[in-house]
């Protein structure tokens, strides 16, 4: 057996990534009011009802406070659902992926087109949020111009952590244990509703873990324009990461597939 | 000239075997059939020639090409029909053909030129703003051949191309793979009906459980394993022993299936007298020409689709 970790890609992945978008053409409307209307909820209920009740964070309304991290959580779940259950249903149920394997389209280009799409999801429904909070007047610096970029970032890391997920246990039902034991707790402990500076100091040493965790630090560093070195080393991190678990998420859907 | 040669393939899925060492060869513009029951590996025969399955021991190449080092060569110049249809549901019928020539880079003018006269070859130009979950069985099939059409192969592979179709869809199907052949498309499909092998087939070969039982043209293995005609007697309480042994020179062999002994006459017409001649009486008898399938329950001992 050759190198698992040898990746056949070539410039044709961008086919594979047109596909989903030429697809994705023909529903976006739908798809992209309902995935922007669950964030507004969060902003609602939890900036304008549950924040009068709560005091000033570092200086900061509630609403002020969550809704930057709302861009990051966002874009989680919209590249964490492409990538479990969108990915799930091409390759199980319409057999895209055999299509695509047919012609001269690598299985490695179709997942890593995968991964670009799941990307492409987080930066577009984060970059919706964005401008929503824009227009509410939550935005304070224009560093948030840089916002899309790490939501680039992000989405690589989630769509192929969620690729992993799929590698490993490729079943639709283990999603619902994907989201409630991996994605929900990463949304309730990386500081999107509250500062980790409150927790033990195990708690703050478990979240650096947390992918999230760095992708909230720079939504709310760059849309509050508190910018400085721990933003870079946050967006190293997320790099590093995503660059060591693509080619995992590739490797295992290859072994997955490709029978 | 061989386009596909295969030499002591062997596939593997955790331990078991479902092609085991056979060795092949396909001739260009020929019409090559595989056939066998469910399970008999012919799936995973052809998977191997375009590189969805890797081979695990053996050699497979393809116009020239090794399946395990130049799969992107290969696949670039053939059309493959999968057993379950994989169109892109949520695209119109054009459109589907579009970005399946997209993963060829054919330039999209070139592309629609291509597309549009494959949907009228294939009888769906009045289709071609319809959506494909809308399609009927047929014209999906239709559609998905279509497609496996769009980058001119100079191979296409159909695996159990009319599964599931009633009869006259899988009608035009064959007219059409007949017209591809004429054109001079290599054809290699794999069918558990031996109709669909005796209808397009030039040569084929009979497989089951990973072997390859035999090889030829569909007269020839005809010829071969039972002759011309075969003789069904219904025996009813005559027993089938005696019978054998009565008339042991006039036949080349025989086959008990259920109630009923199929026997290979050497003379179909001489043995269907003489039978009647006798004093017994049976529930029926029929003489008719030999099928492939007479070829396969001689040679497995059981019908294609049990």
């Amino acid at each position: 057996m050759s190198n698992p970790l040898r990746m056949d890609i070539s410039p044709r992945v961008v086919k594979v990534f047109r596909r989903h978008l030429t697809v994705y053409r023909r529903n976006w409307k739908v798809s992209l009011s309902f995935n922007f209307f669950e964030p507004l909820l969060y902003l609602a209920a939890l900036g304008y009802g549950l924040g009068v009740y709560v005091q000033a964070i570092e200086g900061l309304t509630f609403i002020q406070f969550i809704a930057p991290a709302l861009i990051a959580s966002s874009a989680m779940f919209s590249s964490a659902y492409e990538c479990t259950y969108g990915t799930f249903i091409r390759m199980e149920f319409q057999k895209t992926f055999q299509a695509m394997v047919a012609t001269p389209v690598s299985m490695d280009e179709v997942s890593l087109g995968e991964i670009l799409w799941g990307s492409f999801k987080s930066f577009l429904y984060g970059s919706v949020i964005l401008f929503v909070i824009l227009v509410l007047g939550l935005v304070a610096s224009p560093w948030a111009l840089l916002v899309p970029v790490v939501l680039l970032v992000s989405g690589l890391l989630f769509a192929s952590l969620s690729m992993i997920w799929i590698g490993l246990v490729p079943n639709i039902d283990s999603f619902n244990y994907y989201f409630s034991l991996v994605i929900t707790p990463l949304f309730l402990f990386s500081g999107v509703f509250f500062p980790l500076s409150g927790l033990p100091a195990i708690a703050q040493t478990l979240a650096w873990a947390s992918p999230l965790y760095h992708v909230v630090n720079l939504t709310r560093g760059l849309v509050l324009g508190n910018v400085g070195m721990h933003l870079v080393w946050d967006f190293v991190w997320l790099v590093v990461v995503a660059a060591v678990l693509i080619p995992i998420a590739i490797h295992l859907m290859r072994r997955l597939v490709i029978r | 000239m061989e386009v596909i040669t295969a030499r002591n393939l062997v596939k593997e899925y955790h331990g078991l075997r479902a092609v085991n060492d056979i060795s092949f060869s396909v001739h260009r513009q020929e019409c090559f059939g595989i056939l066998g029951p469910n399970g008999a590996g012919k799936t995973s025969t052809v998977r191997m020639m375009f590189g969805f399955s890797p081979i695990t021991a053996g050699a497979l190449h393809v116009l020239g090409w090794d399946v395990t080092l130049d799969a992107r060569e290969i696949k670039a110049r053939l059309g493959i029909v999968p057993q379950e249809n994989n169109l892109d549901l949520d695209l119109k019928v054009l459109q589907n053909l579009l970005v399946y020539a997209s993963f060829f880079n054919i330039p999209e003018p070139q592309a629609r030129e291509r597309a549009l006269e494959l949907l009228d070859f294939f009888g769906l130009s009045d289709k071609h703003d319809a959506k494909v979950d809308h399609l009927s069985g047929g014209m999906k099939r239709r559609l998905t051949i279509a497609r496996a059409l769009i980058n001119n192969p100079e191979i296409i592979i159909l695996d159990e191309p009319t599964t599931g179709l009633d009869p006259q869809a899988r009608h035009t199907v064959w007219q059409r793979l007949r017209q591809l052949r004429s054109r001079g498309v290599t054809i290699i499909l794999t069918t558990h009906y031996l109709e669909e092998a005796a209808q397009l087939c030039d040569r084929l070969i009979i497989m089951d459980h990973g072997d390859i039982l035999d090889e030829g043209t569909p007269g020839l293995l005809v010829e071969r394993h039972v002759g011309a005609e075969v003789l069904e007697v219904g025996q009813g309480a005559v027993a089938a022993d005696n019978l054998l042994k009565q008339f042991q020179n006039q036949i080349r062999g025989h086959l008990v299936v259920g109630d009923n002994l199929v026997l290979y006459p050497l003379n179909g017409r001489e043995l269907l007298s003489r039978l009647q001649d006798l004093p017994q009486q049976f529930d029926h008898y029929l003489l008719r020409p030999s099928t492939l399938e007479d070829v396969f329950l001689k040679l497995t001992g059981r019908g294609l689709t049990e």
